[in-house]
């Protein structure tokens, strides 16, 4: 029995745990146990590792500095980690997540670079795949790196979170990949060091361009999308280093964020492409100075009688809720209104926040009880039978355009249809048109009322009132 | 600051033009509101609550001497005497049937602003009181129905025996068409309705009742009201109306065209057909009447024992609420016409609500305003566009088996080819793909976030590659590979701390 042996065993049980964590995660009754088999799968594989590489490196040149290092390295990550968990803002869940990416995607990069540095003696038959896979990893390392960096710094909005229009950019994109492929054949046949610096930088420019150039309502299929490629970057390790483990937590994560995407693209009407090709702000605007009506203001004081008039309530809160930070009001006014026997519930849209699921780990921090946040498919069908219904800081998502105006750019999205409901309060801060540059009928409708202002300080008077 | 003055009304008209509430958006436009003594008591608002509602409550000559006047009903010959030149009068002017009260108006030297014209536009439903009157009027109705009715609207199986429901027709689905439709169907009545405009069949279906359809083609409305209607038309809809009237308990008429007297629709001798103790409300009778033998403002009783009520002061039999909903639509006129909300009254001939409402402008007729065209029936033509927009089409079906068949075959030939360890690590990634897909299908939505968080951290897995690399003997080599350690190790305890953080945050508990 060798340790190679033992790794080998111990990482298949890794990588059936981490499917288990998964797993785990389809209901929130057992998504606890799931991160902890996480855990547990993550410590085998980390064990094994240690020992392999104990074992190999025991008395050999850089075994001391190398196991140095590694426990320094561990331990700082181990500290930031914890600390960044620890303290970061439920509202900040999507620049978290897009930071860990990038993460995941810089270290592809580099474990690509070593394995050009550093690599055990290969069979000649498979130099040439060797050099490939690590042009492949470094590649996808390299977009996932940038791309989530922008979309970290889009989503904390230390830049504009307007899409990049570069002339010609569906050009560019498709130009890097080919010379992306180009430079791999080049460097399969020759493998020259600034054939790898070049082939870094192409990639980060990729990752930066692709991002950049998508708005910030799109972020949620950004996000889940950068999620698919680490992924993918970790698989392309798996290959270069011959490590299942590796390729098997790599196609999980992969097929995982691509399958949110699509989620999030059906759920937008939109396919992965155009996402990709750019935002909706260009074909809008156009059709603006329609008259839509006048549209009516309600105060605090008489959305509350509304509200403590009505059996039954439904919420659709958007990004605006998130923004406002208006998550702990709104908790509170439920409590409120559940406590007088007024039924209360949340309609959540696919795409509502930033990350795919944000509202709900915002309603979930504020102790809204999960059970009665549902996703649009189980609400959808209730909003006919609904006294009132509070729409908070969404606009896209609750058009009635995208299911009435074939004209509409956003036609045929799915959307909350809130407007059944016998009467819809909108907080909104202005009249200003939502992500996608369309005016929202809603807000003319006759059952349709405004509440302007910030949206938390709104729900405070509401409750006041109450 | 410009004062408003709310006048109290005749004898005949309980309603007042202001209710404290909307006293106190009249404030917030930067008005001064002054009241006239005991103008709310019939609609049950005392001098108090105005008082408190931040008004001063006035002797007449003071209200009336106000810049700005608001009034339910059209003043009389005595009132607009108490108005001084320059004054503003707000009300029902009804300037279409009263052209001799429009001159007296313009001949006083004052602006007068006629409530009743404002344009059917989405844009001033919010001050549009033939609506909220109509709304309140065809209530009534029904309830004055109801009152005069010998018997119980609804159905019922007692053990004294079977009462049958009560039949009734609403001629007219406008406002207060659909008002009395709801009305009288909440009370468990059959109602039936008429309309000359086909597109209002659904409307009074939502309401509880059945649209009896005139098979004649009719003229469309342009501006939604509707219109006087063609020979053909009127032929069949009589018989219509004899029709039912042998058969209806409960007949309530509302048919009106505006500026015109109202159309004739039942007959003497429909009105004969009908049973003893069978009730016909007239809503038109201010206007000439729809029934044959209605007399305006009166409860009369035919000969074969059918009761004809002709009042026309429905919506002020309701003074209360009809002042709530009256005030909020002359509150929001005034607040369209201070733009400001610095107390100031202006005009904007420009703007279609306002040169529509004005009647009279320092002296000037103004009558009638230019016509505004609204689309307030569902124009055809966006239906029709909408079949021809091709839905977005989805890959076709020999696309999509073309690529699968082209990726399979790729795969294919990759692992043909391809030395010895390739093929293993294929199988792997490709058996985790779809393990991943079938597990990741199953995640509850809510659980994205966490989802996400979680394979963030187990993507941190890359930490095994770096390690691997980083006894190297190459110094270079192992500090990349220790600055890989060191962010794939943030990745993993960060990844799984604030995974383990937001589960803890889910609580159960909504089932009550």
């Amino acid at each position: 029995m060798t340790v190679d042996a033992i790794a080998g065993g111990a990482y298949i049980v890794a990588a059936l745990l981490f499917i288990l964590s998964l797993a785990g995660l389809s209901r929130h009754e057992t998504a606890r146990a799931g991160v902890i088999y996480g855990i547990v799968g993550m410590a085998i594989a980390l064990l094994s590792t240690l020992a392999l590489t104990v074992a190999d490196a025991w008395g050999g040149a850089g075994s001391a500095l190398g196991l140095t290092l590694m426990a320094v390295g561990v331990l700082i990550g181990a500290a930031i980690g914890l600390w960044r968990a620890k303290v970061v803002q439920m509202t900040q869940m999507p620049e978290l997540i897009a930071m860990l990416h990038s993460f995941v995607g810089i270290a592809a990069v580099l474990v690509g670079w070593n394995g050009y540095l550093a690599h055990e003696p290969i069979a000649e038959n498979l130099v040439g795949i060797h050099n490939a896979e690590v042009f492949i990893g470094i590649f996808i390392g390299g977009v996932t790196f940038t791309g989530s960096i922008v979309a970290y710094l889009k989503l904390s909005a230390k830049m504009s979170s307007r899409p990049l229009m570069l002339p010609g950019k569906n050009a560019l994109n498709i130009g890097a990949l080919v010379l992306f492929l180009v430079l791999t054949v080049w460097f399969v046949m020759d493998q020259q060091l600034w054939l790898l610096i070049a082939v870094t930088l192409l990639s980060f420019a990729l990752g930066w361009h692709l991002v950049a150039s998508i708005g910030g309502g799109d972020m949620p299929v950004v996000v889940s999308m950068l999620n698919s490629y680490s992924g993918w970057a970790a698989a392309a390790a798996g290959f270069l280093l011959n490590n299942d483990l590796l390729i098997v937590t790599g196609a999980l994560v992969g097929s995982s964020g691509a399958y949110l995407s699509y989620i999030m693209c059906k759920a937008m009407n939109r396919s992965f492409i155009s996402v990709i090709a750019g935002g909706f702000g260009i074909v809008a605007s156009a059709s603006s100075d329609e008259d839509y009506g006048e549209h009516r203001e309600v105060t605090a004081e008489s959305a509350a009688a509304m509200l403590e008039g009505a059996s039954s309530v439904i919420i659709t809160p958007g990004y605006g809720m998130a923004v406002a930070q208006a998550q702990y009001p709104v908790a509170d006014l439920v409590a409120k209104l559940r406590e007088r026997g007024v039924d209360v519930r949340f309609g959540i849209h696919p795409v509502a926040g930033r990350l795919p699921g944000h509202m709900n780990v915002l309603l979930a921090e504020a102790k809204v009880p999960y059970d009665i946040v549902l996703g649009m498919d189980e609400i959808n069908d209730d909003f006919a039978s609904t006294g009132v219904v509070l729409v908070i800081g969404a606009n896209d998502t609750v058009n009635p355009a995208a299911a009435e105006d074939p004209g509409s750019p956003i036609a045929g999205m799915p959307v909350l249809k809130v407007w059944e409901a016998e009467n819809v309060i909108v907080f909104k801060r202005s009249m200003a048109a939502g992500y996608a540059g369309v005016q929202n009928p809603l807000f003319f409708r006759e059952n349709a009322q405004m509440l302007f202002g910030d949206a938390k300080e709104r729900v405070e008077d509401i409750i006041r009132a109450l | 600051m410009t004062q408003i003055g709310i006048v109290q009304e005749g004898p005949d008209e309980a309603r007042v033009a202001a209710t404290p509430a909307t006293v106190q958006n009249l404030l917030r436009l930067g008005y001064q509101v002054a009241v006239e003594e005991g103008a709310g008591t019939r609609s049950s608002y005392s001098d108090e609550e105005y008082r408190r509602a931040g008004a001063t409550v006035v002797p007449r000559a003071d209200a009336w001497g106000s810049a700005v006047v608001l009034k339910v009903n059209p003043p009389t010959e005595a009132e607009i005497g108490l108005l001084s030149a320059g004054t503003t009068l707000v009300g029902l002017l009804s300037p279409a049937l009263r052209p001799d009260l429009v001159e007296a108006l313009a001949a006083r030297g004052v602006t007068a602003l006629a409530l009743d014209a404002v344009p059917r536009i989405s844009r001033a439903q919010s001050m549009d009181v033939l609506t909220s009157m109509a709304n309140i009027s065809g209530y009534r109705a029904v309830v004055e129905a109801a009152h005069e009715f010998g018997r119980f609207f609804t159905g019922q199986a007692t053990a004294a025996g079977n009462v049958p429901p009560a039949k009734v027709l609403v001629a007219g689905a406008g406002v207060a068409g659909l008002a009395a439709i709801g009305a009288a169907a909440r009370l468990g009545a059959i109602v039936r309705a008429t309309d000359p405009r086909a597109e209002v069949a659904d409307q009074v279906t939502s309401v509880g009742g059945v649209y009896l359809p005139v098979d004649v083609a009719v003229e469309k409305s342009t501006d939604g009201y509707a219109r006087a209607t063609s020979e053909d038309y009127n032929r069949r809809a009589a018989e219509i109306y004899t029709e039912q009237a042998a058969d209806v308990d409960i007949i309530i008429t509302t048919a009106l065209i505006p500026g015109r007297a109202a159309p004739r629709l039942i007959t003497a001798s429909d009105v004969a057909l009908m049973k003893p103790g069978s009730v016909i409300v007239d809503m038109a009778a201010g206007q000439g009447g729809n029934v044959e033998g209605s007399v305006a403002g009166e409860r009369t009783v035919t000969d074969n024992g059918v009761i004809i009520l002709g009042y026309t002061d429905l919506a002020s039999r309701l003074s209360a609420q009809a002042s709530q909903l009256y005030g909020t639509n002359v509150a929001n006129l005034v607040a369209l016409l201070t733009p400001n909300k610095d107390g100031a009254l202006t005009i904007d001939f420009d703007d279609v609500v306002q040169r529509s409402v004005t009647v009279v402008r320092d002296g000037e007729v103004t009558w009638p305003p230019p016509a505004v065209q609204v689309a307030v029936a569902p124009a055809s033509a966006p239906a029709a566009a909408a079949a021809e927009v091709p839905a977005k089409q989805p890959l076709s079906v020999g696309k999509k088996v073309g690529l699968i068949v082209a990726g399979i075959a790729a795969l294919f030939l990759v692992n043909v080819f391809a030395p010895a360890p390739l093929p293993q690590h294929f199988t792997v990634l490709m058996l985790s793909v779809v393990i991943g897909f079938y597990v990741i299908g199953k995640v509850h939505h809510a659980l994205h976030t966490p989802l996400m968080s979680v394979t963030n951290a187990i993507s941190g897995v890359i930490i095994v590659g770096a390690m691997l690399q980083i006894t190297d003997a190459n110094p270079v080599v192992q500090v990349i590979a220790a600055v890989a350690v060191l962010v794939a190790s943030i990745n993993i305890f960060g990844g799984f701390a604030v995974t383990r953080r937001m589960l803890s945050m889910f609580v159960k508990g909504g089932s009550k």
